[in-house]
């Protein structure tokens, strides 16, 4: 598909960063609206927003224009500068999660050897952000929940990348588009029909990593560091206007990234079953099908966000690295001596 | 793992309760999805939501009833009743008597803006003259239209609905709204 289009590498990197532009915001924009407010809503038996536009489908739309209308208040103790690139540094570790997500054969930013690798330490960087944020906004409300953001990313980063290990190793490979491969060409017990999603192999790294990644995107029962009842809201405090709305579309552009991460690794992306893996069709159809499986995996993490209150500071830690690191240390084990027999 | 049934219950919980108002008709119909009837919730400005007899929206006044005897005003905790009179000397009750001399109210207002609905007014008041009713839409864009004057506080007489029965065996007997 490329070649067939032979555009020069300005063209083609200029296409790739609007579509980006675009795709980003909208990724939000559909987790926002299906799950926070609607799905979320229909859990607690209420409607949700359905005044603007056909079922409150604009209600983002308009929320994002007050967001722009507000006034972008410093407070006067605040480090000016970090406060004000904070936001913008947790932005930009979603967007280069982006990069490496695979849609297609060819519709992908960039295809990394190492993708794995690229994805989970760009994904880390957004605790540099929300560090700067609740140091530099001069409140000690924010710095806590800095303080506890940093803490638990870090403590959470482990049994994520651990998780992944499985995966990479049942895969042979780092890159995000070899691990589709590797399971569209895998079989079960012989029979090659749907491949081998690594759902079936690996499920214990699957909901390893599906627990820390809601830990990793601060969602509900790990949500020490926004804790609107005992911080009042953590490092977004003193962020007001398109500061605070940055910090909101990189909370959930970052969990539809998660989410797709997921869907590559352990469900098979975009690969259907029946097409080669390299058939151009699946260029077209395979941005729908990886859609399904992020709204899909989107639904499990927004379902247990809107179930579970809050867990304590010591029993978050204590889960992390008394239960899921040692789990995933066991799963690597198990996948290795797999990997070394048959 | 003590605690796994009950995070699955926990599940089981929230996805029902999307499901039951989502799709809350039943037989075939249940595949059409129908939040507006599954919701509990009641879609205020297109529907009016009937509040119970005893919900207390704001405060009527009988002006009849009133004396001008101060009683709810002192004793408002925000002081948001404000009350003028005068005496006048009224006929005597029995021929060959001495004339009366009656309090006439001059005004009576609610400051709704400061009122907190507590309902000691109501409760104080000995000549019955003030009455809880359940109407609640007198929202203003102006914050000074909240002051109610003793005009506008008779009009909520209208809207006061009759005292409920008490419980069997109650010997108290049932007080009638003055209409």
């Amino acid at each position: 598909m490329i070649e067939l289009l032979a555009l020069p590498y300005w063209q083609e990197t200029s296409i790739k960063l609007g579509l980006a532009l675009v795709v980003i915001p909208t990724t939000s924009l559909i987790l926002v609206y299906l799950f926070l407010f609607k799905m979320m809503a229909f859990m607690q038996s209420r409607l949700g927003p359905n005044e603007t536009g056909p079922y409150g489908s604009l209600q983002l739309i308009a929320e994002a224009i007050k967001f722009l209308q507000k006034e972008d208040i410093n407070p006067a103790q605040a480090d000016r500068r970090v406060f004000r690139l904070a936001p913008v540094v947790v932005l930009a570790s979603t967007f280069l999660l982006y990069v490496v997500l695979p849609a297609g054969p060819d519709a992908v930013v960039q295809n990394l050897d190492t993708g794995v690798f690229y994805a989970m330490a760009v994904s880390s960087l957004s605790v540099l952000g929300i560090l700067m944020a609740g140091w530099a906004s001069a409140n000690k409300y924010a710095l806590l929940g800095g303080l506890r953001a940093a803490g638990q990313l870090i403590a959470y980063e482990l049994p994520l990348i651990l998780a992944v290990m499985g995966v990479v190793i049942q895969a042979e490979t780092m890159n995000l588009q070899g691990i589709i491969e590797a399971q569209a060409t895998g079989e079960i017990f012989g029979i090659g029909l749907i491949g081998n999603p690594f759902i079936l192999t690996q499920f214990l790294a699957f909901l390893i990593f599906m627990i820390a990644a809601q830990a990793e995107l601060t969602q509900t029962p790990f949500d020490m560091p926004v804790a609107e009842t005992e911080l009042v809201g953590g490092y977004h405090i003193e962020y007001t206007g398109f500061r605070f709305l940055l910090f909101f579309m990189a909370e959930f552009g970052t969990a539809f990234a998660f989410a797709a991460l997921a869907s590559v690794m352990f469900l098979g992306g975009w690969w259907i079953p029946g097409f080669d893996v390299d058939s151009n069709i699946l260029n077209i159809l395979g941005p729908g099908v990886m859609l399904g499986k992020i709204l899909l995996v989107a639904f499990f993490i927004f379902w247990v966000r809107f179930t579970y209150p809050r867990l304590r500071e010591d029993q978050l830690q204590k889960f992390a690295w008394k239960v899921l690191i040692p789990l995933a240390l066991v799963n690597i084990v198990i996948t290795g001596i797999f990997k070394v027999v048959f | 793992m003590p605690q796994l049934p009950g995070l699955i219950k926990g599940l089981g919980v929230t996805a029902k309760t999307a499901v039951r108002t989502l799709f809350p008709k039943r037989g075939w119909k249940t595949l059409i999805p129908a939040p507006q009837k599954g919701a509990v919730t009641v879609q205020y400005p297109h529907e009016k939501e009937a509040p119970p007899d005893r919900a207390r929206g704001v405060i009527a006044l009988h002006e009849e009833n009133c004396t001008a005897c101060m009683l709810c005003s002192r004793s408002c905790p925000d002081w948001c009743i404000y009350i003028e009179g005068h005496k006048v000397k009224a006929p005597p009750r029995r021929a060959g008597g001495k004339a009366r001399s009656v309090n006439m109210l001059d005004r009576f207002d609610i400051d709704y803006a400061l009122c907190m609905y507590c309902g000691i007014c109501v409760e104080v008041c000995p000549f019955d003259a003030l009455f809880w009713t359940p109407e609640y839409e007198y929202s203003e864009p102006r914050i000074a239209d909240l002051l109610h004057d003793k005009i506008r506080l008779g009009e909520w007489m209208d809207t006061v609905p009759d005292f409920l029965e008490y419980e069997s065996g109650s010997e108290q007997k049932v007080r009638k709204v003055p209409r």
